[in-house]
């Protein structure tokens, strides 16, 4: 066995093992940007299972009022940890390292990233961030209950664990900075012959967009985090009134970084919601180059409008109309996305199958978080929600809506060429219909609940909330049994799935022309590319060739 | 350089795979490593932005506190650092032209010029640290906030640069193995050209930090 798999006739996938390392050793040892991409996609949905059973726990809570299960401090830590892991372990890294991964060398026609080893590296120190904040659970002062944010002046004298935390944090940021300076210098040095910057597939402009988000926003937020642990170790006193510093600094310099992060994970999702619409629609996308540069657009103005998360922190009018405006200008390219791939689906033979399912329930849930969004970006409007259940509904809409859904959505599109099985069509559309019904009773009663005043992040409420909060929790219910029903029809593929075509959806991208599974080496001959990334006219041609 | 990794190998993949895998794209690598020193300048970028909030805030104490400051050790260090970064030049262009030995000597010259200023360093912080100026210390904690912020500013920001000038001699140490054992050498020196590019980035901090410390008031 192992001769034929060692000589040059070897035709296998690069999910069988060969050379001389075998099972577990050969994956954690391993460069190949498809198995990193696997070994990211095993961890962060292990964090990801542990951070929706917290958000249940929290929708229990809130489901009546007074308090039933926990008590308050446990509730802060409950949010705390659901936000810390959702955020840091599951959606930054998100996209970009399970399928930025996967497929950022694939559609570019390329073997593997620029610098494989620091590929496998960066997961490694994913692994170190992640260990810590777990450890930050179980040593020490107790569960981190500062909320995700760590804002000063409470994160500094909180006597829970809240620097093992931020350390985490801090390392976490090192990974994402290593992904984005590799998949930038892959773009730049690894297309294939002919692929200019404008024939590259609009998944690698939304990873490119966020690569340079990772690399230019991550580090601010590394010494900002740093500066909190010396503060708390060492008492330097930037972030502290009582020693003649400004908490509202460390407001700045936090949202400096975290809030073009948002963008980190909503840029990839929108890169794969632009490469399922035309493939399903069997039509080239309307206005390429203007999606691929709204990215590039969203990624410059929304590294300038961190402002609109402290419009109620005491700055000058000046400054909070001026983070404003600029807020009301990321709406504009994201506009431009969403215009043109309702243009794409507009006359195109539109085939419904799962992974179009999930890119229009994307559009549908994003569009909601989108326009939610510049109900919070508006000053006056703002003071009324802010700090309420309305932001937490608008940003779990953008977020889970948004490249929650488009995660979803990159599975059941790449599930074939990923694992070379087809999951079952049918139980995939029940999957999304429960979630995407469980996903607004879920989140549309905080939005409710929001404007008529419920703030975020009380263990308790008014009994007039009652009604909101209840069905919110059904919906919980609803929501996480689809989500299950999806994950188990995905998993169950790998083994008992039919066996997948190299392109089971006629998809143009380079990604569909080698073999699913792909071999080590992603294609037996390298490609080179004649003509843009969703031209179907060649594919349809090869197909006429072939019936005759 | 997939080629180099452990699960691929020698025989594992065709011939015709290996020829095609086994360019070398120095550009490539030239792209990464600017990409990194950019996220350094950023990530002093976010001390300098809390520096510039503080000396706005505090601007006498500020001054004050500066006086403090040994002027001589401060830019005597620039002077060594400043000549460091000669030096390193002067071994990657030694290397470029296949003189391993300068190249050797130029790069020891510059270890050497690392350890001296983290010598004065040395000197410069324990008598800080004599008189009770350190961070978390009696003295400073009794200070004005504001030039308590100063020199919590000075221990932040010359300490993180001083952690680089660690890394850079520990960076430089393993470049001097690898020189040695030939595999960077005239014709693969990109590893000590990067060498180069950190160490003039940790210079080019510290050009900024003697200014904003030592010679503010």
């Amino acid at each position: 066995m192992a001769e034929s798999k060692t000589g040059p006739a070897w035709t296998g996938n690069y999910l069988q093992d060969y050379g001389s390392r075998r099972g577990l050793m050969a994956w954690l040892t391993t460069t190949d940007h498809k198995r990193i991409g696997l070994m990211y996609a095993a961890a962060m949905f292990t964090f990801f299972a542990v951070a929706v059973l917290l958000g249940l726990l929290i929708r229990l809570e809130l489901m009546n009022p007074g308090m039933q299960y926990v008590t308050p401090r446990v509730y802060n830590s409950l949010f705390t940890l659901h936000g810390v892991i959702m955020i840091f372990l599951f959606i930054v890294p998100g996209i970009p390292a399970i399928f930025g991964n996967i497929m950022l060398p694939l559609q570019l026609g390329a073997d593997d990233v620029s610098f494989p080893k620091l590929n496998l590296a960066s997961w490694y120190v994913y692994i170190a961030g992640a260990i810590l904040a777990l450890m930050s659970l179980f040593v020490g002062g107790g569960v981190p209950d500062t909320g995700w944010t760590f804002y000063a002046p409470y994160a500094l004298r909180s006597g829970s664990n809240v620097s093992l935390a931020v350390f985490a944090a801090f390392v976490l940021g090192f990974s994402s900075i290593m992904t984005g300076m590799n998949f930038i210098t892959t773009i730049h040095r690894l297309r294939a012959p002919g692929m200019g910057f404008f024939r590259m597939p609009l998944f690698c402009w939304g990873l490119y967009a966020t690569s340079w988000i990772q690399v230019i926003a991550t580090p601010v937020v590394g010494i900002t985090l740093l500066l909190v642990i010396m503060e708390r170790s060492l008492g330097i006193g930037f972030f502290d009134p009582a020693r003649g510093g400004d908490p509202v600094l460390y407001q700045h310099l936090f949202w400096i970084y975290s809030h073009p992060v948002v963008y980190v994970m909503i840029l990839p999702a929108m890169g794969v919601i632009s490469e399922i619409l035309p493939t399903f629609a069997g039509r080239t996308v309307f206005g390429y180059k203007a999606i691929a540069l709204s990215s590039m657009a969203i990624a410059i103005v929304g590294y300038m409008v961190w402002g609109h998360h402290m419009f109620t922190v005491g700055m000058s009018d000046t400054a909070r109309r001026v983070f404003s405006i600029l807020t009301f200008l990321v709406a504009i390219p994201t506009g431009i996305k969403v215009f043109n791939w309702m243009a794409t689906l507009y006359k195109g033979s539109i085939r419904i199958e799962p992974p179009l399912l999930w890119a229009v329930g994307f559009i549908f849930l994003f569009s909601i978080g989108g326009l939610t969004g510049l109900v919070n970006g508006a000053l006056s409007t703002d003071i009324h929600v802010h700090d309420t259940a309305f932001v937490v509904g608008h940003f779990h809409y953008t977020m889970f809506g948004g490249a929650g859904v488009g995660l979803f959505a990159a599975m059941h599109y790449w599930w074939p060429k990923v694992f070379g099985r087809m999951y079952n069509r049918k139980r995939a559309i029940w999957a999304w219909g429960l979630f995407m019904v469980g996903f607004n009773l879920l989140y549309f009663p905080m939005l409710v609940m929001g404007i008529m005043g419920m703030p975020r992040r009380y263990a308790d409420y008014l009994p007039q909330f009652h009604t909101p909060h209840l069905i919110a929790t059904i919906g919980s219910w609803v929501m996480v049994s689809g989500i299950i029903v999806m994950l188990w029809n995905l998993i169950r593929a790998i083994r008992h799935g039919a066996p997948a075509p190299a392109n089971p959806w006629e998809g143009t991208t380079l990604e569909w022309q080698t073999t699913s599974p792909p071999p080590q080496l992603n294609f037996a001959v390298p490609p080179s590319v004649t003509t843009g990334p969703y031209d179907h006219t060649a594919l349809r041609a090869a197909a006429a060739k072939e019936a005759r | 350089m997939r080629s180099e990794s452990g699960t691929l190998g020698a025989t594992a993949v065709s011939p015709a795979a290996v020829a095609h895998h086994e360019h070398r794209d120095d550009i490539g690598s030239k792209t990464g490593m600017w990409l990194f020193l950019f996220t350094e300048l950023l990530l002093f970028g976010g001390l300098f932005i809390v520096y510039a909030v503080y000396r706005h805030k505090y601007g006498t104490e500020f001054h004050e506190a500066a006086h403090e400051l040994n002027k001589v050790m401060g830019v005597t260090n620039t002077f060594v650092l400043l000549t460091s970064s000669l030096t390193m030049v002067l071994s990657v262009g030694a290397l470029q032209r296949a003189r391993v030995a300068e190249s050797l000597r130029w790069l020891g010259a510059t270890f050497g010029l690392a350890c001296c200023f983290l010598v004065i360093k040395f000197f410069e912080w324990s008598a800080k640290h004599h008189h009770g100026i350190w961070p978390g210390g009696e003295h400073l904690h009794a200070m004005p906030p504001g030039e308590g912020m100063f020199f919590n500013l000075y221990f932040m920001m010359t300490g993180l640069h001083g952690i680089h000038v660690l890394i850079g001699m520990g960076v430089m140490g393993s470049i001097a193995a690898r020189i040695r054992s030939g595999h960077v050498s005239a014709s693969r020196y990109a590893a000590l050209e990067f060498t180069g590019l950190y160490w003039h980035l940790v210079d080019l901090v510290w050009i900024f930090l003697l200014p904003l410390f030592y010679l503010t008031n």
